[in-house]
This record gives structure tokens, sequence and C-alpha cells, in this order.
């Protein structure tokens, strides 16, 4: 369970824009037309998507009333799974893994650069308005660890070499390509010889 | 080693190419409608003589969960799960499955919703795989182009809907039941078994949870014979499994290995070896953080197999190798971890939602050298408190590597903690656990 703050000013009300309102159809048609409690989660993403990144208290209002639920249930989803962000965050939301397997390999080094370049304390918008960064549990790419994730984007094999000019891209609003830093392809092992198959013969 | 011609997963790292055209070169729905029409039973029969366990974590016969299914539909229409929620600290093996061998996942759904009788399939993948699930996505919709799933999927008769759904960054929905609440609408918290999944389970209705993994083999085993499978590793730890290895070695790297492979010829032929060399290990975590550390020195000799490594007081859980050199404090290591586990309890059970926060905060004081000779004891005694009395097995998941700490390194932990408490009496406050914090 996340501890998290719902932001103090919130806009009065929300509601889905058209191309939104097409996409929920679909999304309650995967579901039993009886249960349609279940499209609670991907509406919740969806509303995010359309409010910057966040969700408002009014978002959880009006989802509660298309899929006939208590506001109370919506509010309790959004405040118990931790990818629902009930404040703004940056253009640019840094998530630094620092669980085990990053550790090992250096995640504090990735803290500190975040401090420095973003801002001191985590999930404060930079002073440029562009990012904001916070420590997560594992993201589930260990193989390449150190790793964060920007947004949608996992960026892997990091160092402390790399990360300043990487976290300086988002800064400066011109993200740099997502994906391994020291040119690994995918979770093969290092420098592996290629086999006739074209197979990593690890 | 493995020979190459005993990959199941050739596209592991994506040299070949992971479109549908690309995945019919490597044998994918090659005759997946033969295989169909054998009938169910010979289908479960096949998983269960390849002695098949599932590969997220538990362990268990996969044959023997599907023939929990009831035989007959009955009033309740079947749902067929895939459990793509991967968040053992350790594991990203489904990751690759899912981006670069994703119609081995689909001909499996296939296969094994016809062999529970589903006509219906979720899968679940955590929320952080955006780009996964669009891969899978994409996936899937070629295979309906070509009519291998949907209405009379590969002209076998059988009709089957595959879906996507996000979980949002809850390892707890891991569990089968809390991810069945959580694809409900609710907060993922597991639910009390019995009744197991298999009879009760999505919306009140019959279903299969199944690992990625699992689901993605299958196909494979049938195609070439439950015996081929049964001859990889050893009797009961049959065939291969995708490992991957993290932390401290110099390669880090997913790969596929046969079940039974020495942890030595695993971190050094395939991951490059310990950074430092072999004589720099100091421990090895070998299942995913939710197993029982493992010292350097049973290290040595350690096959890697489910029943080897309980042998060890371990296990192998999801095959997440992580690696721990001599350069690395261990309690802080296992510090991390445990707050891991605070940060992930659901909440529903007290011994879990307590004790979970209580061992990280013990362990951080430890890790500093600020706790008391007494705090140690304290600890040991908060594992045994949760384990085994919550709902779920995330009790047992965070206290084991707290144990396997105790058990293999106390003189380095007693070393760093001998003061004596700060408070030699204790004040008259039963509730308040933390009485060394009143004088700070």
């Amino acid at each position: 369970m996340s501890v998290k703050k719902v932001h103090d000013k919130q806009p009065d009300t929300f509601e889905f824009t058209k191309e939104n309102l097409v996409l929920a159809e679909n999304i309650l048609n995967k579901y039993p037309k009886e249960r349609k409690k279940s499209a609670v989660m991907p509406l919740l993403y969806l509303a995010q998507n359309q409010n910057d990144n966040w969700i408002p208290l009014a978002a959880l209002k009006y989802i509660g009333k298309f899929l006939s639920m208590p506001y109370i249930n919506v509010y309790e989803i959004a405040t118990f799974y931790s990818m629902y962000n009930l404040s703004p965050v940056g253009k640019y939301f840094v998530q630094v893994c620092t669980t085990t397997p990053c550790l090992l390999r250096g995640a504090n080094e990735i803290v500190k650069a975040c401090q420095k370049k973003i801002s001191k304390n985590e999930n404060t918008i930079s002073e440029n308005g562009m990012c904001s960064w916070t420590e997560v549990e594992c993201l589930g790419a260990c193989v390449n660890a150190p790793m964060m994730q920007v947004n949608r984007d996992y960026y892997e094999d990091l160092s402390k070499n790399n990360i300043e000019k990487i976290l300086d891209s988002f800064m400066q609003d011109d993200p740099i390509k997502p994906g391994s830093f020291r040119n690994r392809k995918s979770s093969a092992p290092e420098n592996s010889k290629i086999n006739g198959n074209g197979i990593n013969n690890a | 080693m493995l020979k190459q011609e005993d990959r199941i997963f050739k596209n592991l790292y994506n040299d070949l190419g992971s479109s549908l055209n690309d995945s019919f070169k490597r044998d994918d729905w090659s005759n997946t409608k033969e295989l169909i029409s054998k009938g169910k039973e010979w289908i479960i029969n096949e998983v269960k003589l390849s002695e098949l366990r599932g590969r997220g974590g538990a362990g268990f016969p996969t044959g023997v969960k599907w023939s929990f299914a009831p035989k007959k539909v009955g009033s309740r229409p079947h749902y067929l799960i895939i459990n793509a929620d991967e968040s053992e600290p350790g594991t990203c093996k489904d990751r690759d499955i899912m981006r670069f061998e994703p119609q081995k996942l689909i001909e499996g759904c296939l296969i094994t919703a016809y062999a529970v009788n589903a006509h219906k399939c979720y899968i679940y993948i955590r929320g952080e795989y955006t780009k996964e699930g669009e891969y899978l996505q994409k996936a899937i919709d070629e295979a309906y182009e070509k009519n291998l799933i949907g209405k009379n999927a590969c002209n076998s008769g059988w009709d089957l809907d595959i879906y996507i759904h996000y979980g949002a960054g809850a390892y707890i929905c891991g569990e089968e039941t809390a991810l069945l609440e959580s694809l409900e609408g609710n907060k993922g918290q597991p639910r009390l078994k019995p009744p197991f999944p298999a009879l009760v389970g999505l919306y009140g209705c019959p279903t299969i949870v199944n690992n990625v993994e699992t689901i993605a083999v299958v196909p494979t085993i049938l195609r070439r014979g439950a015996k081929w499978f049964a001859s990889l590793g050893r009797p009961k730890n049959t065939g291969t499994k995708i490992f991957c290895i993290s932390g401290n070695v110099n390669k880090p790297c997913n790969v596929e290995e046969e079940m039974g492979i020495s942890l030595k010829d695993l971190i050094e032929k395939h991951a490059g070896g310990v950074i430092g060399g072999w004589e720099n290990l100091q421990a090895v975590i070998p299942g995913g953080s939710s197993m029982p550390l493992i010292p350097k020195a049973s290290c040595d000799t350690l096959k890697m197999d489910f029943d080897s490594l309980v042998a060890e007081k371990s296990g192998l859980g999801t095959a997440g190798v992580i690696v721990i050199n001599k350069d690395q404090d261990i309690l802080k290591c296992m510090a991390r971890i445990a707050r891991f586990y605070k940060h992930e309890s659901c909440g529903q059970c007290t011994p879990c939602r307590e004790g979970s926060g209580w061992m990280w905060r013990i362990l951080e004081r430890a890790a500093k050298g600020e706790a008391t000779h007494k705090d140690i004891d304290l600890l040991s005694d908060v594992t045994k408190q949760i384990e085994g009395h919550t709902i779920c097995a995330f009790g047992e998941g965070s206290a084991w590597p707290v144990q396997g700490l105790l058990r293999h390194f106390r003189k380095e932990i007693d070393a760093r903690c001998y003061s004596e408490p700060i408070i030699k009496k204790r004040k008259n406050i039963p509730y308040l656990v933390d009485q060394h914090l009143l004088e700070k």
C-alpha cells in the first residue's frame, strides 16, 4: 500500500473527451455486461492520460457514475494501486527502481543524480516544471539494472557516468532514446558470440 | 549445458524477429489443429506426464491443476487467466516472452483454454509493462487476423477471445486470488482458500490461473512429446527454465537452461562470473527475493531445481538469481528487501501489515549498527509470528528472507548489534513495540 497525497487544488468537473468515450466503450466490451466494475482500472488510466498524468477527484466521481459504483470504491482503488497519481507530476515522470537487484548495481547514484538535477525531494516538480522523480519498487528489468522508467519507457543499464546527461535531456524537453545505455541487446549477456543459427550462444 | 535444439525460447534475445511470420519459422502454430483434435484428456495427460511444474513461483504440477477444473461446463462459464504480473525482485523472464515470443504464449492460451473448457482468456500484465503489453496486443491482433484465435480458432471448432488487463503497480496482484479480485475491479487483496479458483474463481466461475512461462512452453511440450520434456532435468524437476541472473555478476542476463544446472555453471558460463571472482561471492538469493538466501559455502555444489533448493531450506521460486558479492553489505541488501515487503503488503492481515514494517525497522537499525542484541531475537520472533498466520503466501515471502539471513549470518549481525537496550527497564506501555524510540 502506498501513502498518497491528494492535490489541494482540484478542478470542479471532469468528463471524458469524445475520443476517450469511444475507448471507454471498447474497454467495457472486454468484460461481461453485468460486471462493469472490472473496467474501473483501465478507466482510471484513461482519465490519468487525459489529465496530464494525474487523476483529479472529479474524475473518480465521474468514473463512479459511469460504472454505477460508489465513489468511495473508486477512491479505494485509486489509492490502493501505486500507479494512479492523485497529484500532478512532471511532464517527464522519472521513476527510479531502488529494490535490491538495482541497489546492488548502484541505484543510489541514480537517486543522487535525480536529487541534483531535478529536485531535492521526491514527488516535487522541478523548478522549470519539466520533471519530477520518485523511488519505486522493482520494475521487472533486473538483469538490466540499474534502471528507471520515464513515463512509459524503460531506461536500462544506467551508470553514474551517463545518468546526468540523460536527466538533462528531459529537463530540456528533448528526451533521449530509451533502451540499454551499454548497447546491450535486450537481456542477452554482453559481448556474447553469435553462432551459425544467429542465436546468442550465451 | 542445454543443447541448442532443446531450447524452447529460441528468440529470447530477439535475434530472429518476433512477428507472426518469424514465429511460423520457429514452428509456432504448425499443427495446433491436430494437437487440439487429440482431445482434452490427451492434452492434460501429456502435460501431467511431462511433469511440468508451474513457473510462477509455487511449482505446482500444471497438469494436476488443470484437472481440477470441472469436466463439463455447467451454468457458469470457465475462464483462463494468464498471470503476467511479474513483480518479484530479480525476475524479468515473462517480459522477454511477451516481447519476443508472444506467439508461443498465445498458442499456449488456445490449447490450455480448450483443455480447461474456457472461451475467454484474460492476460493480467503489470501496469509498468505498457510497452510489453503493446507488443503482445499487436501479436494478438495478428493472430486474430489469421484466425488463429477468435471464432473457430485454427479451424479447431473452438472459440477463444483473449483480452489484456493492466495492473497498476501492486506486487500482491501476482497472488492468484488477489489477481482475480483486481480483475473484478476491487483492491488486490487475496481471498481465503478453499474454495480454490479452479472451482470458484473469477466472477465465481471455475478459473485456471497460470504463469506466462508455464503456458508458453505447453505447445512445444505437446509437439515434441512429454517424454522429451521429461528427459531434461531429473524426475519431478523436468524441462527447461529461464533463469534471470542479476546483481554482482560481470554479465547479468536471462538464459534458458536445463532444470538442475549447477549454480556455479549458471553464473560462470552464462553470466560471466561473480564480480571479483568466485571467491568474492558472499551469498545468492536463488529464486526471487521471497526465497531465503544461500551462503557461499553451499553455492559451490548447488543444483538449481525445485527439490534441491528445498533441501537447502530455500526454493527455486521464479528462478530470479540475485548474486551478492563480498563488496556488499548483506544487512543493507536484506533491509531493502524488507522495505519492499513493507511497501507491498496489502494490509489485509495484521501479522503481515504490522510485521513487515517492524522487520524493516529493525533491519534498518541493525544495518546502521544501532540495534541491540535483544533486537535480533525479537526480529527472529517477529518472522515466526508472521509465517503461517496470514491468508496468502506473502507472509512467508516476507519472513523467509529474514529467517535465511538470521540462519546464515547471525554471527555478522551479532558482531554489529552488541549494545545494551537503551531502556533497560521496560516502561509499562504494553502496546508500544518500539520502546527504545522514546528516548531519542
